[in-house]
């Protein structure tokens, strides 16, 4: 069986390590808070905040205290805040560790498509262009082909880039790909997933 | 020096003209100068350009300014909430240039700071870079951004002195410093006007010297993302 959200998000938490800032990007990458377990990490949500708590509980909303995806949340005993132009400082100059993002498309050599589909869907890239180019790994979470069953993990990406040459690992449903010089490297495959059967869905090079 | 109106609209009154370019704070809804977009509203004033990350939703923010159409280009880096706004862009009404969001961060701070221009390697290789100078340190390309110099600028803040200095709250900070610096004129709304002095020193965000008109007032402070957990997850 492949990989469901939560066990990518709970793989793509065995990616950060103790002490770690990280900076986690909107669907699956927000799930991965819930598979850190005993390990020291704090979130950055670039919108101004390090140490990111929980969802608040019903009652404890507060219009100021928003993640990047506008969600309302919680500070926790290590919370400090900062205006825009000091988090993004932040991120372009490489103080936070790594960043676990959704995308549209990955290529074999790092390339990252996830902010628009020309003509059909504008929402623009918020952050991840600054996040891609300055944090210190970059870990993509993604289905591993669309609802047509189309790869989209490619020798080069058809859609507008976020970043050139800037994913290190991704990991989708079907295992755990790393982006090496040569082409991509399969690192782990999902249970009940081959070698093989990744070789099939992928439309990249394989090494 | 007085710089405490009484309206919004009283704040912004000989600032506005046509075709002007203005600097708004805010992050989605969070710390938005919900007063003082109504105000400009009410204003009429048209052919705005508007550099602000986000640009509300369709009946609050600067929503409420592309539905009178009065807004002729944004400077964004997120549009994604707000139907509207992708209606008129993708008819051509709208022009948009997107900004990653850092960028657009700094582009403000760097104005504000009297930087004309900087190099960041966010957008390198992207549809972004295209036409930007490129330079190269060390081995890695860098593109050149311009640094914003605002006709006015409009933030929000929680709390001022009746000299301007500013206290935030939580993530409504966002935007609203570098916004508040790169303009030409700062008109500030905020929730509380403090007596000078009641601020400790050490505890302000934003001096007054950046701020030049200032009103008190009601803010709905809408939330866009209601999200919970449930008790027993406690």
């Amino acid at each position: 069986m492949p990989w469901d959200r939560n066990q990518m998000a709970a793989r793509a938490a065995e990616e950060l390590e103790d002490g770690m800032y990280v900076n986690l990007g909107i669907g699956i990458p927000t799930l991965v808070a819930n598979y850190v377990g005993d390990k020291d990490i704090t979130l950055q949500s670039e919108n101004g905040m390090l140490g990111m708590g929980p969802f608040p509980f019903e009652g404890e909303e507060d219009p100021d205290l928003i993640n990047a995806g506008k969600q309302t949340i919680t500070e926790l005993a290590r919370t400090s805040y900062f205006d825009s132009a000091t988090s993004f400082g932040m991120i372009r100059g490489g103080k936070i560790a790594a960043a676990v993002l959704g995308a549209m498309e990955v290529s074999e050599s790092g390339d990252l498509a996830n902010w628009m589909i020309p003509g059909k869907l504008v929402k623009g890239m918020g952050g991840a262009m600054d996040l891609v180019a300055g944090v210190g790994r970059v870990v993509v979470v993604m289905d591993h082909t669309n609802k047509h069953g189309d790869s989209k993990v490619l020798k080069e990406c058809t859609l507008p880039l976020t970043g050139k040459g800037v994913v290190d690992r991704i990991i989708t449903n079907l295992g755990v790909l790393d982006v090496t010089h040569k082409g991509l490297h399969i690192v782990e495959c999902a249970d009940g997933v081959t070698r093989d059967g990744i070789v099939k869905a992928t439309e990249a090079t394989i090494v | 020096m007085k710089k405490v109106y009484a309206t919004a609209s009283e704040a912004l009154d000989g600032l506005l003209h046509d075709g002007m370019l203005i600097a708004a704070g805010g992050f989605g809804l969070c710390g938005i100068p919900e007063l003082l977009i109504d105000a400009l509203v009410e204003s009429g004033v048209n052919n705005l350009t508007v550099a602000s990350n986000n640009a509300g939703v369709d009946d609050f923010g600067l929503g409420k300014l592309l539905v009178t159409r009065q807004i002729k280009k944004m400077m964004s880096s997120y549009v994604g909430e707000n139907a509207e706004f992708m209606r008129q862009f993708l008819s051509g009404e709208l022009q948009l240039e997107f900004n990653p969001q850092g960028t657009l961060a700094e582009r403000m701070r760097a104005g504000g700071a009297g930087i004309p221009g900087f190099y960041t390697q966010t957008g390198v290789g992207t549809q972004i870079a295209e036409g930007k100078e490129v330079k190269t340190f060390k081995g890695k390309d860098y593109i050149l951004e311009e640094g914003i110099f605002a006709d006015l600028s409009i933030v929000k803040a929680w709390k001022a002195d009746d000299t301007g200095n500013l206290v935030f709250r939580k993530t409504a900070r966002n935007f609203n410093p570098p916004a508040a610096m790169c303009g030409k004129v700062c008109v500030a709304e905020v929730e509380e006007i403090v007596p000078r002095g009641s601020i400790d020193p050490d505890r302000i965000h934003l001096p007054g010297i950046y701020v030049h008109r200032l009103i008190q007032g009601e803010h709905e402070k809408r939330i866009e993302q209601r999200t919970i957990r449930k008790r027993e997850e406690a």
